[in-house]
């Protein structure tokens, strides 16, 4: 039944021709992320995409955090199209998923309000003597390896199998809310049934979870976070989804938006520091993965490479499930050849 | 364990299967009355116990209805039955016989 639903709800997806802009805080957390996506699109996809060297923040968290002025987010956010414009694209890819929800909310207000967008012409043109044009086609990057993921299947080395058992892996998915909640229609499958990383899932021989609290938010809710006495509501709704997943005993986590990633990795390290608990059965946390991360494993990129070894939980126990090869003495070994040191081993968490 | 400088918050979140609700059950059959309520508060505007202390009437038999029991016993002690918030309740809920009777259940459930 839910499948039936997600056909009918599908956007349009540029199949050429991208402009790349990249996430804020997707470089220092997971940061072979984006070079996995620019080397899929490139090299196993055969299109055009443009990773531009002057770009910068979409003031997202600021602008989520009311400390960035609306006027502020707009002028910032023409001034990111005008890069586009001068590059000669029409069609763009934000890496993030609150720069989507920000580019989708500006884009729809300047539709709604022509003075508006007069206004943040003027502004632009004032503070940087710079025109921008609205894109002709705004997508988020899981959008296009959705949109390919039949292609990128057939270059796949392996599936998202678990070699042991033959059984497909147990996937828990997780979209980030400002790719669907806000506006419903800008995502695949809407928000209910966003169905952009299940499709990947499916399509790459997984098999998704479907548990009670699988459309809750991760727990980031930027001001949410941003004070460290207010991180308690943060944490208890990332803990309300573990509790909620655990049962099921998923193989790994995989989610579209930087801060879920993030998030969703890292407050198991600070559960199993306060609780001792942990929500995989061994003590070692469920991996949580980006969709770059998941595709380039399966098309046979280096573990190291992609950054796997920079999450807070390991996945050497996940790649070991796929059959996925791996030298751990290349684990900590720079792009220079050097051996970085081992980072601090948690108290609670193993890895 | 590691000094974060916040604690994880606890869920508000009740749950259902963890509740006995033939409490409520039991007092909708004995005041079917008390199903109409829409929680405006009425009651507890009106209540004279409640000008002068904590007892707040909307409160109690909000948690009873989501079978929250705790304490409930001890503090419907402060009713005076003097009949007030069924007088003033816009659902015409029988307040005075709903508080006797969340009384008498409570007392009849935790005797066992
Ligand atoms: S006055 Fe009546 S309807 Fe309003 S909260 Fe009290 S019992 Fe419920
Ligand atoms: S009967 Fe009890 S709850 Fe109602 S007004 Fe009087 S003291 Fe308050």
């Amino acid at each position: 039944m839910a499948k039936y639903y997600w056909n009918e709800y599908q956007k349009t997806i540029a199949d050429d021709k991208y402009f790349y802009e990249r996430s804020c805080i997707r470089q220092t957390f997971f940061p072979g992320s984006e070079t996995a996506f620019l080397r899929i699109v490139r090299e196993e996809l055969g299109k055009d995409i443009y990773d531009e060297m002057n770009q910068h923040t979409c003031t997202g968290i600021g602008y989520h955090a009311d400390v960035v002025p609306l006027e502020t987010t707009m002028t910032v956010v023409a001034r990111l199209f005008s890069l586009m414009k001068d590059a000669g694209y029409t069609n763009y890819v934000p890496s993030c998923v609150t720069s989507f929800g920000v580019f989708s909310e500006m884009v729809e207000i300047w539709n709604h309000q022509p003075e508006t967008l007069e206004k943040t012409r003027d502004y632009l043109r004032k503070a940087t003597g710079r025109e921008f044009d609205i894109p002709l086609n705004l997508v988020h990057p899981s959008d296009i390896i959705y949109k390919y993921r039949f292609e990128l299947k057939d270059k796949m080395k392996y599936a998202l199998v678990n070699r042991f058992t033959g059984k497909p892996l147990q996937v828990v998915e997780h979209i980030g809310c400002h790719y669907a909640k806000i506006f419903p229609e800008k995502g695949v499958g809407k928000a209910e049934f966003p169905h952009v990383l299940a499709g990947m899932i499916e399509a790459w021989g997984g098999e998704v979870v479907d548990y009670p609290e699988r459309r809750h938010c991760c727990g980031f809710g930027f001001r949410h976070y941003l004070l460290q006495s207010n991180r308690g509501y943060s944490i208890a709704n990332t803990k309300k989804k573990f509790e909620s997943m655990e049962p099921f005993e998923p193989d790994f986590i995989v989610a579209n938006c930087p801060g879920c990633t993030m998030f969703m990795d890292k407050w198991q390290y600070t559960i199993a520091e306060m609780e001792h608990k942990t929500y995989d059965k061994d003590g070692y946390g469920i991996p949580v993965l980006t969709y770059e991360e998941m595709a380039g494993l399966l098309l046979g990129y280096n573990p190291w490479e992609l950054g796997l070894q920079l999450h807070q939980v390991q996945s050497e126990i996940l790649l070991d499930k796929i059959g996925i090869p791996y030298d751990p003495k290349e684990k900590y070994k720079a792009a220079d050849g050097r051996i970085l040191p081992k980072p601090e081993r948690p108290n609670n968490l193993l890895v | 364990m590691s000094n974060f400088g916040f604690n994880i918050s606890n869920t508000r979140v009740i749950s259902m299967d963890e509740c006995n609700m033939g409490n409520v059950e039991r007092l909708h059959l004995e005041v079917p009355s008390f199903k109409r309520c829409i929680s405006c508060g009425a009651c507890s505007a009106t209540c004279s116990a409640h000008q002068f202390t904590d007892f707040n009437i909307r409160k109690l038999h909000n948690l009873y209805r989501r079978g929250q029991y705790a304490g409930l016993q001890e503090e419907l002690k402060a009713c005076m039955l003097c009949g007030k918030c069924t007088l003033v309740c816009p659902r015409g809920v029988n307040l005075r016989s709903m508080i006797i009777n969340m009384r008498k259940i409570l007392y009849e459930a935790n005797k066992r």
